[in-house]
């Protein structure tokens, strides 16, 4: 906090002091600056309307709506298994993961249960579209500081995870693969080694990143002490994920409130906190939480149990009336969905919360007074995907 | 399911079904909520060791978001929204409302609307989901909103992460949020008429074409008259 109250107690008596040379009453109606819609800061079609004095923001007001594709709408004219293919383009990144809450909540209001093997390998590629997100958001961090070779390597580190989860599904970036009742496919042969190989590969990538990017003193100058939100704001404002943990609140849906479905309480493994809440800390939450996915992905693959793939589903799929509510700890924050059935073949209505919606509602209150370089930083480390805004 | 929701009826059935540690914490939630806010609690509905559903009152939406966020120590704010219970006009068959019109059949009588969980008595219902990291524990409230005047009050002075949200639904639902400082759209051009996600606004898409789901195999390309109507489309 003391380096954005020293700033601005800079930049005040900078100014009373211009004000005294000028020695008249200097007014200026400030400036509106359009950051984006087409901004390499803003992963997609998002507009920030920045009201600037000189060189620091007044106020920051995004602007959404661009890609905004109707999803909850379209949800329902869509029989259940059918949604899964839309709702992987939410957070196109870590497609696996949008897929399985709405799947779980589909499975918890027809009370089935997928069979202990597809939850393993549910689990795995949870993860997997975990590092595969991660893994970009800190190449894209490098290359909005101007560290550009960080990019090169997440995009080419990042391949490994895609190849991986192209082998087990069929799609690079859209698996579809999440069923209600357990999984499309079981793993192919000689997947379970190739994957270790590339947790192996992903790790000595964070080693880099932590290297040249996260240890660099122009990269620490430039994002700590910036961009700070208090818990009590983090909560307010519901963000989540990595941007909850670093303001602090130790909170990780995955260890406390995991839906049943997915196996985190069979592996060990750390939920990283910082207490800065600055630029920095959300950065480096991420890098060690693809770390940690790592793990978990090397654990998971050494317990795989043997058996069906898929439980007892009938041909066509009805979910009795009722409605539930499903969140879990995707590769952005807390993505969940409230599915209301009446019975139908289709759901009545679903409600999808998305994590970058809230992450990115705290962008006025986070970007007030910060300079205008900072506010690329701050959007860059709350890391949002346009699709997960818009949905 | 819903009937059965309503008040204290709900909460002596699900003590009996299973003695889960979570219900009574569940149950604890729904009475303190009740003593805070009294008669304006309207209905509740626990599914054991899972979640709650409690329904107030328009008129103590903020004191009941107060009641939530101070006594229970649910500062976690997950989303703000609202459900149309009208039936759907996009039905799961191809007899539904929607595929009568397009055929030019006579429409058939719509089924009664039947609200969810904790109740419901009108057409619109705001909800909203709130949690206690410290207890780890989510609360869904709803409130009903009459057809006539759909407005509720703000949450942004509790929660500032509902002022999106409310933005949202503002739009999409035509629902107005009394005391937001900046309702705007959020996502649709200035000038959208209609509001989206109720239940009768025709999802255009859906209406030009018939349900695809119950026959998905598609007519091949030059076969029979679908090429020769084509054909004298293009001639005219």
């Amino acid at each position: 906090m003391t380096a954005i109250s020293d700033r601005q107690h800079l930049s005040e008596l900078a100014a009373r002091a211009a004000d005294n040379r000028l020695n008249v009453d200097f007014e200026s109606e400030g400036m509106t600056l359009n950051i984006g819609p087409q901004h390499p800061a803003t992963h997609g079609t998002l507009r920030i309307v920045a009201k600037l004095d000189g060189e620091q923001v007044v106020s920051a007001e995004p602007v959404a709506g661009y890609m905004h594709r109707g999803y909850e709408k379209l949800t329902e004219v869509r029989t259940y298994p059918q949604v899964t293919t839309l709702v992987n383009r939410i957070d196109w990144l870590g497609s696996f993961a949008n897929e399985v809450p709405f799947i779980l909540a589909a499975e918890k209001l027809m009370e089935i249960e997928a069979p202990p093997r597809a939850q393993h390998i549910r689990t795995i590629l949870f993860e997997l579209s975990r590092i595969a997100n991660i893994s970009l958001f800190l190449g894209d961090l490098g290359i909005q500081l101007g560290g550009l070779s960080v990019g090169f390597y997440a995009f080419r580190d990042r391949e490994f995870v895609l190849n991986q989860i192209e082998a087990a599904t069929g799609g690079r970036f859209h698996p579809n693969f999440d069923r209600i009742g357990g999984l499309k496919d079981d793993l192919p042969k000689g997947w379970i080694a190739e994957t270790h190989t590339a947790m192996d590969k992903l790790r000595a990538f964070c080693d880099e990143v932590e290297d040249i990017l996260i240890g660099n003193e122009i990269f620490q100058k430039r994002t700590r002490g910036v961009g700070i939100i208090p818990p009590e704001i983090a909560k307010s404002y519901g963000l989540s994920g990595p941007n909850l943990r670093g303001s602090g609140i130790d909170w990780d849906l995955r260890r406390d409130m995991c839906p049943p479905g997915l196996v985190y309480d069979k592996v060990d493994w750390k939920v990283w906190t910082h207490p800065d809440g600055d630029s920095f800390a959300r950065s480096w939450i991420r890098l060690q939480e693809t770390r940690e996915a790592t793990k978990i992905v090397d654990q998971l693959l050494d317990s795989i149990p043997s058996g069906p793939i898929m439980a007892k589903v009938p041909r066509i799929i009805k979910v009795p009336e009722g409605e539930a509510w499903v969140a879990t700890e995707n590769p952005l924050g807390e993505m969940g969905y409230y599915v209301v059935s009446k019975g139908d073949l289709v759901p009545f209505r679903v409600k999808i919360r998305s994590a970058s919606f809230n992450n990115v509602s705290v962008v006025p209150w986070v970007c007030r007074g910060v300079y205008v370089p900072d506010v690329i930083t701050i959007l860059a480390s709350l890391y949002f995907i346009l699709g997960d805004i818009d949905r | 399911m819903s009937s059965a929701d309503a008040g204290t009826q709900a909460e002596t059935t699900e003590a009996e079904a299973e003695p889960i540690p979570t219900d009574e914490r569940r149950e604890a939630l729904v009475e303190s909520l009740r003593a805070e806010l009294g008669d304006d609690l309207v209905g509740s509905h626990i599914r054991p060791g899972d979640d709650v559903w409690v329904r107030v009152s328009r008129d103590a939406w903020r004191a009941a978001g107060d009641a939530v966020k101070h006594k229970l120590g649910c500062t976690y704010f997950d989303f703000l929204s609202a459900i149309d219970w009208l039936p759907s006009p996009f039905g799961r068959d191809m007899d539904s409302q929607e595929d009568l019109v397009v055929h030019g059949a006579e429409p058939k009588e719509p089924a009664p609307m039947v609200a969810g969980y904790a109740g419901g008595d009108t057409r619109l219902q705001v909800f909203a989901r709130v949690s206690s990291l410290e207890h780890r524990v989510g609360v869904t409230l709803k409130a009903d909103l009459p057809d006539a005047e759909p407005s509720i009050d703000s949450w942004i002075p509790l929660y500032a992460g509902a002022n999106w949200h409310e933005r949202e639904t503002w739009e999409m639902f035509g629902i107005t949020f009394v005391g937001h400082p900046h309702l705007i759209h959020l996502y649709l051009p200035g000038d959208f008429e209609g509001y989206p996600l109720r239940k009768d606004f025709p999802l255009l898409a859906r209406r030009v074409k018939p349900w695809p789901g119950i026959v998905d195999v598609e007519a091949m390309p030059g076969g029979g008259d679908d090429e020769s109507d084509e054909g004298e489309g293009a001639s005219e």
